[in-house]
């Protein structure tokens, strides 16, 4: 996706049964052409995304490769890729099409409101949020064994087939260090890829019949089959290597260092816990448990490597990579040792004998924090202008004198009185709650209690959706405004001009919205612009204020200075 | 929380109490009152340890004119360190409420294996070769010989201690071996060690690197001055380690085995040696090349004459008796006499075996005259008597000759300075041998066998001494300390073991468990989904029925339960062969669908290495089912608490293996010295090991798990009843005879019933956390009321 464009080759489909016309397929910022290769069979398409209402899709693996576009006005444009990944890359610029963002800089930046550095200044932010999530979630290894990728006969001949994928490869390498070790170093100088995997599989088999003589017969003619055969050492150095940072209270290899009733040959022996293998063709034996364990570690660890599987070689080398990364890591483990170290005693508590040292709290969760925000704000509002400034009113200007006075005839009341228990009073107390969520509790009353709906959803949908696009825009130019001030130069003072046409712009449109809906939802729609009505006003009076000042100034300097 | 018991103020550093905790603890002082001995049995899951740790260091705060010394004995390392933590934690506590009156010295001591901080002995393979590489660095000729010649190398941490000197000692506080340690000195100074938010990390081998001096002398050195030494229980037990570690402890001690339910086998292991072949093949190497020494030392002039001196003056040392040549230098001490410390004879080592060459030479018949016995086809069984007079008559070795054994080939080796110690364990084992056989009379048999009975057509010949009476191991202990403390979650049927110990408790008690909530679950499986009955017995444990019975049985648990399950088996081999089945049959493929799975091995690092990944499986939520065995290593000291076992299956009775001839003669023993039936020891101990295994799910009454006992013979009475009473009271009459989908109801209700919140104090019926408002209350005088 390169500036914002993207071309395939596709075939244009009217159902999904057609066969579809070939053609090339062409993605722009704000719309797509497809273009038949064969111009007389079927008309070019050119539709904006503006009229694209969503977007369908197959799924990654399935028989074809589809993209559906939904347009505004029913009916859809069905395209077949070559390929899922062609198809996903249409995909994803689709969905980038429709979302906020994309809308805000359509109208900002196309519109001349503002210039691209100046939209994406204030957005710098989100790019660092970005990078830290673009460690997308990988998936890891399959839970199944490997040696579920058995050997299958085909019951008529001799012959024995094995079936590897690139991700059984890349698990192989995983699991057992030392293919991957032996693969590094025979191929491709020794054998070829070819050669290695069957030499791989053909040990496989003979650990297969279970036969550790045959097994340790074939490794003794063959010391690369051998590598096969033999006890993991790789892995087993890298256990030595592990045991170090397990936690002690599990360590049993502890134990066995202190354990001096298992001296060799004392203490009990044959009692029905240990049973003897006769050692010679140990090595060449393989034991379930051990493969099962190894499996889990290797699951658990995940995968650790970033490199499209189908390459063997660059995933083997991937791998040793991030190996020698790892070990490096574990030299200096100074973090895990503590993070170690406050688990464990932490685990050495008795958790119900004492209070928990975190209460355990649950968030809180506002389902939409728009609708109880907004409410909130009117309500504070409207309490603010009609409850308070006519019940007391309130002197601003005090001097000392004054406030003390006032303090001690209220120290002097509480001594007659007495010191009421609760502060606020409860009926006052109660009141104020009251007025405060009066509206939320209006709304819960006539919309029944659903918490999905909202007063936005009760809204005819062309002016809700009009309703929110005002809003994000007022939000852009109102951080961009304020921003600007105070003016030092005389480039924000262009800008602020310009965004202060552009709200003034926005405010007849609002006016518009509260009047168009019909009388029913006028109430709601009213309270949910006048916040926005508002801090347009207050940002219009601080520029008018601005400006004024500004003029007085300027009379005092009259070489012309901004 | 602070209460008094009786005369003594108890440091308890939890807010609330346990109400069979403090029961506990009134006992616990009432058997250090009569300073003589107790069996304790208190269910996992109720903080035993701690329990006896606050009251028992508190005791010592209250009476500083005779403070008691604590010996706390744990079965494996990691218990120890967990001890360690929760021990520092109350010191801490009492820290904060005494200030420095309260301090007080505790270590944890174990090997050089685990202790040792010198990089190039500690890299090395296994104990017995660190020993070895230590000993190269430590003994006193080689120190000797580095004196005058600077290049021969030398342990600087060893060294280090050495200066010191008297200065070379532990500042109090707790220390434990690794780095789980925490500690605030009592005016906030950090002294050394890693810094940890407001505290520091004391850790024996940090101290050590700090200081430069060696952990594990620095350790062995302090073990005389510690007020609380908590180690395994061989170095009590076993007296080849005894001898050396714990010979100098006051009588005024606490001795305290912990998870002491299996205490009668670790005592007759410890007095139990086994030659096989390859021992006397070893052995055999071993004496060619002490001849070679002995002989290069008078023969060939290439040695000094203080060589051939050295080997006369031994011979001097020997004639006045003095097979134990008094005070060795700390690094030169090694394994002590395998007999006990009391039936060792001090006197003169008989002239016959004075001189090396002839010591040799009697070894030498003796070597040959075990190969001979081990040649035979056909088992045979002996006592000692008639084995040491076999000897007698055909090689001319008496009694006397082979009790000194040990002690001679210790003599000689430390005359021909050999450090490689690890190279010569065959020869020693063969002394050990003979010193035991050349002891014992009685409590003791010789077995041998040709074949494993298993695999008859491999042969294996195998020549045992086993020790039948766990008693003899003991009874020292019993008799040098003032108060021994056995204590364990499972101690069912609790008047067994003093008389399998031979001692006489002040106090006997079985505590039970007060739960807030039914938060364990045991239940009796007996078929599987398909109605017939599962079990491990002999002819059914190879049955495809049983063992596909079990595998849909673990697959429908693993769907239901969250986080760990574990399982337990009868032995290796029942596992490996039922995993493998499972294996072919895709039951484990779709187990893994739901879970990780791992298992335990006879490799402990591998094992090791499984359980930690277990755990983290537990832990990111992903969910493991470990696989263990019922008498492994898993089974006798891993916690699988909390989310790390929510439900422990065990799969059939963990009977011993019946066939074995060992097992075979102790049951005879047990039968005539102390009339008790074989079935019943045998259930005993089979059920003993079933009720630790399903045992290692709770750790505390906020934490919650299953207990599934998958076989028919559990619903039967004689076996069901030696289950301990904190199970048995949880196993419903419902829950006795179920199949796989009635057990899969019940865990889904069970763990869903588990989710809910619940009040932790008890709520108003019997109170279950007792704060110290209500121990205050309950001390003046309405204790009745609440047990």
């Amino acid at each position: 996706m390169v500036d914002g464009k993207v071309i395939k080759r596709a075939k244009h489909k009217s159902t999904i049964k057609d066969p579809g016309t070939p053609g090339i397929l062409e993605m722009t910022e704000d719309r797509f052409i497809f273009t038949p290769h064969n111009p007389k069979s079927s008309p070019s398409l050119n539709v904006l995304f503006r009229l694209i209402k969503g977007h369908r899709f197959t799924k990654e693996g399935t028989k074809q490769a589809l993209l559906n576009l939904t347009h505004e006005q029913g009916g859809s444009y069905i395209f077949e890729f070559e390929n899922f990944s062609d198809r996903n890359v249409c995909k994803e610029f689709v969905g980038h099409q429709c979302c906020e963002l994309q809308k805000l800089h359509k109208q900002f930046v196309l519109g001349g409101v503002l210039t691209e550095a100046e939209f994406w200044a204030t957005r710098k932010k989100l790019l660092n949020g970005d990078t830290s999530k673009v460690t997308r979630q990988r998936a890891g290894f399959k839970s199944a064994l490997l040696s579920d990728v058995k050997p299958s006969a085909d019951g008529r001949s001799n012959r024995v087939t094995f079936n590897l994928t690139p991700e059984i490869i890349h698990q192989i390498f995983a699991e057992k260090p030392a293919v991957h070790r032996a693969y590094l170093k025979f191929v491709p100088n020794k054998m070829t890829e070819k050669d290695f995997w069957t030499k791989y599989c053909r040990a496989e088999y003979l650990h297969s019949t279970k036969n550790a003589v045959a097994a340790a017969a074939e490794a003794a003619e063959d010391e690369e089959l051998a590598v096969f055969l033999k006890h993991d050492d790789v892995w087993a150095s890298e256990a030595r290597h592990k045991i170090r940072r397990v936690d002690p209270t599990l360590d049993m290899e502890a134990d066995e260092g202190d354990d001096y009733i298992h001296l060799p040959d004392h203490g009990m022996s044959r009692d029905g816990s240990d049973y003897a293998t006769d050692s010679q063709y140990d090595e060449y034996r393989r034991s379930l448990s051990q493969v099962l364990n190894r499996h889990g570690a290797v699951v658990l660890e995940g995968r650790s490597i970033d490199v499209e599987l189908g390459d063997t070689r660059s995933v083997a080398e991937a791998l040793a990579r991030s190996k020698q990364v790892e070990l490096a890591n574990g030299a200096s483990d100074g973090m895990v040792n503590q993070e170690r170290l406050e688990r464990i005693s932490q685990l050495a508590e008795i958790e119900d004998l004492q209070a928990s040292r975190d209460l355990p709290l649950a968030p809180l969760f506002i389902k939409d924090p728009r609708e109880y925000f907004d409410s909130q704000q009117a309500n504070a509002i409207k309490t603010l202008g009609d409850t308070l400034a006519g019940t007391r009113q309130i002197k601003c200007s005090l001097s000392t004198s004054e406030a003390y006075g006032s303090l001690r005839e209220r120290i002097s009341e509480v001594k007659i009185s007495g010191l009421g228990d609760p502060i606020v009073k409860p009926v006052i107390a109660f009141k104020v709650f009251d007025g405060l969520t009066q509206n939320i509790k209006s709304n819960k009353y006539q919309r029944g209690k659903n918490p999905q709906e909202s007063v936005l959803d009760g809204l005819p949908k062309i002016t809700k959706e009009e309703l929110l696009l005002h809003w994000t825009s007022i939000e852009e130019l109102l951080k961009h405004f304020w921003s600007s001030y105070p003016i030092t130069t005389s480039y924000l003072y262009v800008k602020v001009r310009r965004l202060k046409d552009a709200m003034s712009q926005i405010y007849p449109k609002l006016q518009e919205i509260k009047e168009s809906v019909q009388s029913d939802c006028r109430h709601q729609v009213s309270l949910l612009v006048q916040p926005m009505l508002q801090a347009l006003d207050a940002a219009f009076a601080h520029y008018d204020a601005d400006l004024q000042k500004r003029t007085a100034k300027s009379g005092d300097r009259p070489n012309g200075f901004v | 929380m602070k209460f008094q018991i009786e005369d003594v103020t108890v440091y308890f550093p939890y807010d609330h109490i346990y109400p069979e905790q403090y029961s506990y603890m009134l006992d616990l002082k009432r058997a250090l009152d009569a300073k003589g001995h107790c069996l304790l049995e208190m269910p996992t899951g109720t903080g035993k340890t701690i329990a006896l740790l606050s009251l028992i260091t508190s005791y010592a705060l209250c009476k500083p004119s005779n403070p008691v010394k604590l010996l706390y004995c744990t079965r494996t390392v990691h218990e120890m360190e967990k001890t360690l933590a929760e021990l520092r934690r109350l010191h801490k506590y009492q820290l904060d409420h005494l200030g420095p009156a309260a301090r007080i010295l505790a270590i944890g001591l174990s090997s050089r294996k685990n202790l040792c901080i010198n990089p190039s002995v500690v890299t090395a393979e296994n104990r017995d070769s660190v020993d070895a590489a230590c000993r190269k660095l430590t003994a006193s000729w080689v120190r000797a010989l580095a004196a005058e010649n600077p290049r021969v190398p030398t342990c600087e941490f060893f060294e280090g201690f050495e200066k010191a000197g008297s200065d070379g000692v532990l500042p109090p506080g707790v220390y434990t071996l690794q780095v789980i340690g925490m500690f605030v000195d009592f005016d906030g100074f950090v002294v050394f060690g890693y810094e940890f938010g407001d505290s520091v990390a004391l850790d024996l081998r940090a101290f050590g690197k700090e200081k430069g001096w060696c952990p594990y002398f620095l350790a062995r050195h302090m073990v005389q001055f510690a007020n609380v030494v908590v180690y395994s229980y061989q170095y009590l037990l076993d007296p080849k380690v005894a001898g050396i570690i714990s010979k100098e402890m006051q009588r005024e001690s606490v001795v305290v085995f912990d998870e002491a339910h299996n205490i009668d086998n670790v005592c007759i292991e410890a007095l139990s040696v086994s030659v096989r072949s390859q021992t006397l093949e070893g052995a055999t190497r071993n004496l060619n090349k002490m001849s070679q020494e002995v002989e290069s030392y008078f023969v060939i002039g290439r040695f000094k004459a203080t060589d051939a001196g050295r080997l006369r003056a031994e011979y001097n040392r020997l004639v006045e008796g003095l097979a134990q040549r008094g005070n060795l230098p700390i690094s030169d001490t090694w394994l002590s006499n395998p007999a006990l410390p009391d039936d060792i004879v001090k006197e003169a080592v008989p002239g016959n075996i004075r001189r090396a060459e002839h010591f040799l030479s009697v070894l030498r018949r003796l070597v040959q005259y075990l190969k001979g016995r081990l040649q035979t086809e056909n088992v045979e069984k002996e006592g000692p008597v008639a084995f040491v007079a076999s000897i007698n008559a055909q090689v001319g070795i008496d009694q006397k000759m082979l009790r000194f054994c040990y002690d001679r080939l210790h003599s000689l080796m430390l005359t021909l300075e050999i450090t490689d110690t690890d190279e010569f364990l065959h020869i020693q084992t063969i002394c050990d041998f003979a010193t035991l056989v050349g002891t014992y009379t009685r409590g003791f048999s010789l077995i041998i066998e040709p074949f494993d009975e298993r695999m008859p057509n491999i042969p294996d010949p195998v020549l045992q001494l086993s020790c039948h009476d766990a008693s003899l191991a003991i009874k020292p202990v019993f008799e040098r300390f003032q108060t021994v403390v056995i204590t364990s979650g499972t101690l069912s049927p609790i008047d067994l073991y003093p008389r399998l110990l031979n001692f006489n408790p002040v106090v006997s008690r079985s505590f039970t468990m007060s739960l807030t909530r039914d938060c364990i679950c045991p239940m009796v499986l007996t078929r599987g989904s398909d109605q017939l009955p599962v079990s491990t017995k002999y002819d059914m444990r190879t049955d495809e029925g049983v063992e596909r019975n079990y595998g849909k049985l673990l697959l429908e648990m693993v769907s239901i339960v969250p986080d760990g399950v574990v399982c337990f088996f009868v032995s290796y081999s029942y596992m490996d062969g039922i995993v493998n089945s499972w294996n072919e049959k895709g039951i484990l493929k779709e187990i893994m669908q739901h879970k990780l799975v791992f298992i335990e091995t006879q490799d402990v690092v591998e094992t090791t290495l499984a359980l930690d990944n277990y755990r983290k499986a537990c832990d990111c939520g992903r969910g493991a089912v470990f696989f263990s065995v019922a008498r492994g290593k898993v089974a006798e000291g891993i916690d699988f608490d909390r989310h790390y076992g929510r439900l422990v299956i065990m799969f059939g009775v963990p009977f011993q293996y019946t066939l074995s001839r060992i097992l075979g003669a102790r049951l005879e023993y047990l039968r005539e010295t102390f009339q008790i039936k074989e079935g019943d020891f045998l259930t005993f101990d089979a059920l003993r090991q079933a009720a630790q295994c399903v045992g290692r799910v709770i750790r505390s009454k906020a934490d919650y798990g299953m207990m599934i006992f998958a076989d028919k013979r559990y619903s039967r009475h004689d076996k069901r009843s030696k289950l301990p009473g904190w199970i048995l009271s949880h196993l419903r009459d419902a829950h006795l005879n179920l199949s796989t989908d009635m057990a899969a109801h019940i865990a889904r209700e069970f763990l869903r019933k588990m989710a809910q919140p619940y009040d932790k104090s008890g709520g108003s019926g019997r109170k279950t956390l007792l704060s110290q408002e209500d121990l205050e209350k309950m001390e003046n005088g309405s204790l009745g009321e609440m047990f």
